[in-house]
C-alpha cells in the first residue's frame, strides 16, 4: 500500500509467509501450518482439561467439552442412524478442525487456513473418498445402483445416470468452495471496510466523523462472522453426515 | 473502454446473482416463520433445517461475491 494514497489490497491478507524464522524457512513451514498446529493443540487442550475433572456437576470447561461431544454425537445418530456412531470420531475431528480454523482466523494478525482452497479441497476430497470407500465396503458392487434409483423408468436411464454421476462428483467441489468462499468473502469485507476507514480519515476532521460508519459496520460484521464461522463448520459436518447416510443406506 | 471501467462493470454484473439469493433466503425464513407459527413444538427441528438451508443458499451469494472480488482485485 502506497503511503498517503491508500488502495484496497483485499487479497494480500491471504498470502502465505513462512513462520518460525529460519527453521520454518528451510522446511517451508507457513503461518497456515502454524495455525493448524495451534488449532489442533487447542482442541486437544479443551478435551483433555475438559474431561479431567469428571465432576458430576460440570464446571465451565467440562460443560463445553461435554456439550461439544453431545452435539456431534447427536448430529451423527440423527443424520446417519445407529451406524453413525462408527463415524463419530471422523465427524468430530472434521468439525473442530474447521471450527477452530474459522474462529482463529478472526483474531487480529492471525490467518484463516480455511480460506485456502487447497486446505478445504483436501478436506472435501478426504470426505468423498471415505464416503465412496464406506459405500463400496458395505454394499459392494450394489453401490452402483445408487446412480439409478429403483422404480425409475428404464427409458430415462441415459439421462438419469449421467446426472446422478455428475451430482455425485460435484459434491467435493461444492463442499470445498462453500467453506473457502465464505471465509474469503468475510475477510475481504473486513479489509474493504477497514480501508474505507483509512481513506475517510485522510479527508480531515469531517472524515474522522465519517469513518465511524465503516467502523460500526466492521463491528457488526465481526458478530456476523462469528456466526458464519460456526455455521460453516456445522454445514460442513452436517453435509458429511448426509453423504455418509447416503453411503450407508443408499437412498 | 479501458480495463478499469470494464472491471467495475463486470463486478457489478456479477453480483446481480444476489437478487436470486435474496429471494431464496426470504423464502426460507418465511416458511420457517410459517411452520413455527403452525406448530410451535416443532421449532427446534425446523430451526436447524432452516439454518442449514440459509447456509446453503448464502453460499451461492458468496460464489457470486467471490467472482466479483476476483474481477476487482486480481
Amino acid at each position: 500500500m502506497a503511503a498517503g494514497e491508500p488502495t484496497i489490497d483485499a487479497l494480500g491478507q491471504f498470502k502465505l509467509h513462512t513462520a518460525l524464522g529460519p527453521i520454518g524457512r528451510s522446511v517451508n513451514f507457513t503461518q497456515s501450518n502454524l495455525l493448524m498446529v495451534v488449532a489442533g493443540a487447542l482442541i486437544l487442550a479443551l478435551l483433555y482439561y475438559g474431561a479431567r475433572p469428571r465432576a458430576v456437576v460440570p464446571g465451565r470447561l467440562q460443560a463445553a467439552a461435554e456439550l461439544s461431544y453431545d452435539f456431534i454425537s447427536r448430529m451423527c445418530t440423527d443424520q446417519i442412524g445407529e451406524e453413525g456412531r462408527h463415524f463419530f470420531p471422523f465427524v468430530f475431528t472434521l468439525f473442530f478442525f474447521v471450527l477452530f480454523g474459522n474462529l482463529l482466523g478472526l483474531l487480529p494478525f492471525s490467518f484463516t487456513y480455511t480460506s485456502h482452497i487447497a486446505v478445504t479441497a483436501a478436506l472435501a476430497i478426504t470426505v468423498i473418498v471415505l464416503v465412496t470407500v464406506v459405500a463400496l465396503r458395505i454394499h459392494g458392487l450394489h453401490f452402483f445402483s445408487y446412480f439409478f434409483p429403483a422404480g425409475a423408468p428404464k427409458l430415462l436411464a441415459p439421462i438419469i445416470i449421467p446426472v446422478e454421476i455428475i451430482s455425485y462428483l460435484s459434491r467435493p467441489v461444492s463442499l470445498s468452495i462453500r467453506l473457502f468462499a465464505n471465509m474469503v468473502a468475510g475477510h475481504v469485507m473486513f479489509e474493504v471496510f477497514a480501508t474505507f476507514m483509512v481513506m475517510m480519515a485522510g479527508a480531515g476532521v469531517i472524515g474522522y466523523l465519517g469513518a465511524v460508519g465503516p467502523l460500526a459496520l466492521n463491528v457488526v460484521l465481526m458478530g456476523f462472522e462469528l456466526l458464519v464461522a460456526f455455521l460453516q463448520a456445522y454445514v460442513f459436518a452436517v453435509l458429511t453426515c448426509i453423504y455418509l447416510h447416503d453411503a450407508v443406506h443408499l437412498h | 473502454m479501458d480495463v478499469a471501467a470494464a472491471k467495475a462493470i463486470g463486478a457489478g454484473i456479477a453480483v446481480i446473482a444476489l437478487a436470486g439469493v435474496g429471494i431464496g433466503i426470504g423464502n426460507i425464513f418465511s416458511s420457517l416463520v410459517n411452520s413455527v407459527a403452525r406448530n410451535p413444538s416443532a421449532r427446534d427441528q425446523v430451526f436447524g433445517l432452516g439454518i442449514l438451508g440459509f447456509a446453503l443458499t448464502e453460499a451461492v451469494a458468496l460464489f457470486a461475491l467471490l467472482i466479483a472480488f476476483l474481477i476487482l482485485f486480481t
